[in-house]
């Protein structure tokens, strides 16, 4: 069996100091495999959220171990963490975070220009994503001018653009009705099972969840339960 | 990495055009007010300074009266004569030329034209002790004075008030008191017992406008003219002024009051007593206009300095309104992988774009602006590089540091605190 991809050892994360002091995450012990497609779960307040930002390198955690392909992530600086984000990691916000008044092709382009891709070349890969999430007839339309699942849906493009090993949804459904969250949740699980890419979910809907193939139930900062589907 | 955050900045000032142009505004504001207004200030100071050498260099002037400036009365004081003049001439070293000044204001008559001028009679030197040139015709000369000629050399605004487009040289004009002139004159004119008509032989070259009134509007006649002729004072105690010129290099200070003790001598003045009479030069008189001028140019300043302030608070106004939207672009960026580095090199363009352009823009529009105000209020027009450079540069950080410290500020964040960023 291949090394997990994601390991993490008594993690904790604690906002404010003294007795105003509030510790989202009590010592997270998880490992994730390449390929996975795991849900994270919780009431709200259960450290969940805080969990996923860790795991995507937005946040630092407090104490405790994270390796990501065996790279010690808590010893990296910003920079070192901004370049693990730009070249493995591909992120999906519940408030979508697309770039106002500026088209879906351009956004999708984002993250590589930053990898310093040639514009066409940028176009040629931007346009295949959107593509892959079915926005071919949309590329020069701005957020404002896309409904909410297509919104979602460039965001998705944006993500996978770069070929991440690993996607983080942050309640990528939260906004959406369940007509749009169906066709979002089967778009994420063919990019799991299609090209192989690790995705982390965080929910709080059971329908949703249902689409990974594993699920970690967060609670008072501590995993209370971790299932996988046979 | 500087190529991308070039392309990344142009695409985001393109995308906020609004934003781009209140930016570049307050700029201009900032850069156009503070150039316009120290370059008039400085215009209008040259300005002066011009009319004050048109005065003439190492001139002296002395007038009976006490005091000097708003205090000044000539009221009961004695006029000097003849003599006064001669023994100045004799006895103070350093006069290169004298002339004594009588004058009077009386009505001047060219055919319907009549006007109340100043009448000055004076002797040849006072030409070249006064700088003043012609501009047609000929001067008076030593045979005109000694035979009290009936000739004139008159002003430029003489010229053009009685003569208007006729070239008056050899025109003759009527000096003096007339019926139709003294109904219709105003109280500042002096009553002539004598009126004369004088030939017009020469034209000055006008000196305009000045702090010290319009020089230009003047009929200058040879002194014993217009003793005999208008005046007919039969007290030689009739001179109102005596201009001198000193020599080269002739210690000014020495001058005045060498000229102040032989003029107490001679009127009987006790050592308790105080001056009735003024001497001053030029370099006085250029004191007293050069202190208004300093004031004007500092109010300039002043308010070119609230211009100034008033366009930074404009830029700081549009990036502070504009720091949420851009703190979540910023967290966005972060997020997808940008390094904070590279966005703060992003911003540090944007800022460093728009205000460059604000501020060209705005040293084209003073440009424009100085150029049309200084022939409007005729004053020369002085580019000055170091007013553009300042305005430029300190315009333009203003921007930079108000369109970049706020990006600084969010890029230090965790990325998904700019996210959340409200």
């Amino acid at each position: 069996m291949s090394p997990p991809l994601i390991e993490l050892r008594g993690i904790t994360k604690t906002y404010g100091k003294g007795d105003a002091a509030f510790q989202a995450l009590r010592g997270i012990n998880l490992t994730i495999n390449q390929g996975d497609f795991v849900a994270v779960m919780g009431p709200s307040g259960s450290g969940k959220s805080t969990l996923m930002n860790l795991l995507g390198c937005l946040d630092t955690p407090s104490s405790g171990e994270y390796l990501y392909e065996k790279i010690a992530v808590e010893t990296l600086n910003a920079d070192q963490r901004s370049l693990l984000r730009r070249h493995a990691l591909g992120f999906i916000f519940q408030g979508f975070n697309l770039l106002a008044r500026t088209s879906a092709l351009e956004n999708v382009e984002l993250p590589m220009i930053y990898r310093g891709i040639s514009t066409s070349e940028r176009q040629r890969l931007a346009s295949e994503a959107l593509d892959t999430v079915g926005l071919l007839t949309k590329l020069s339309n701005t957020p404002a001018e896309l409904s909410g699942g297509q919104q979602q849906r460039v965001a998705i493009a944006r993500a996978i653009v770069t070929s991440p090993s690993t996607l983080l949804a942050d309640e990528p459904t939260g906004n959406l009705d369940s007509k749009t969250t169906g066709e979002i949740m089967r778009l994420l699980a063919r990019l799991n099972s299609e090209r192989g890419i690790t995705i982390l979910l965080v929910t709080h809907e059971d329908e949703v969840a249902a689409y990974a193939r594993r699920t970690i139930h967060v609670r008072d900062g501590l995993i209370a339960s971790d299932e996988s589907k046979p | 990495m500087l190529g991308n955050a070039f392309h990344i900045a142009l695409r985001e000032i393109r995308r906020n055009l609004m934003r781009a142009f209140l930016t570049v505004l307050g700029v201009i504001i900032g850069v156009a007010a503070v150039i316009t207004m120290v370059t008039l200030g400085q215009g209008t100071t040259q300005a002066v300074k011009n009319q004050i050498s048109s005065l003439g260099s190492n001139l002296v002037m002395i007038r009976p009266g006490m005091g000097f400036g708003p205090r000044a009365s000539s009221a009961g004081v004695p006029n000097f004569i003849q003599s006064d003049v001669e023994a100045l001439q004799n006895q103070i070293y350093g006069i290169a030329a004298i002339a004594p000044v009588s004058s009077s204001n009386l009505s001047t008559i060219y055919r319907q034209n009549a006007r109340s001028t100043s009448i000055t009679g004076t002797t040849p030197a006072y030409f070249g002790i006064n700088n003043w040139t012609l501009a047609d015709g000929r001067l008076f000369d030593e045979t005109d004075l000694r035979n009290g000629a009936a000739v004139c050399v008159i002003g430029d605004t003489a010229k053009t008030e009685l003569f208007g487009t006729e070239n008056p040289v050899g025109k003759l004009i009527r000096i003096g008191k007339t019926a139709t002139a003294s109904s219709a004159s105003s109280t500042t004119e002096e009553a002539a017992p004598y009126s004369s008509s004088f030939q017009v032989i020469g034209v000055l070259t006008a000196k305009g406008q000045s702090g010290m009134g319009n020089q230009d509007d003047t009929i200058i006649v040879p002194l014993a003219a217009l003793q005999r002729r208008l005046t007919g004072r039969s007290s030689s105690r009739d001179i109102s002024q005596i201009t001198l010129s000193a020599k080269e290099g002739a210690d000014s200070d020495r001058l005045i009051t060498d000229i102040t003790s032989l003029l107490r001598a001679r009127r009987n003045l006790d050592r308790n007593e105080d001056n009735d009479f003024n001497v001053f030069d030029t370099r006085q008189i250029a004191e007293t206009l050069s202190s208004s001028t300093k004031m004007m140019t500092m109010l300039l300043a002043a308010v070119a300095g609230v211009s100034l302030l008033v366009g930074g608070i404009g830029i700081m106004n549009i990036m502070l309104v504009s720091v949420t939207e851009r703190t979540r672009e910023i967290g966005i960026r972060l997020a997808i992988g940008a390094r904070a580095r590279e966005v703060l090199l992003q911003f540090l363009v944007e800022a460093i774009t728009l205000s460059s352009v604000g501020g060209i823009a705005g040293i084209l529009i003073a440009f424009g602006l100085c150029v049309g105000l200084s022939r409007l209020i005729q004053v020369p027009f002085l580019f000055d590089l170091k007013i553009n450079l300042i305005a430029f540069f300190f315009s333009a950080a203003i921007g930079i540091v108000f369109g970049f410290a706020p990006a600084r500020r969010a890029a230090s964040l965790d990325p998904i605190d700019a996210l959340r960023h409200e």
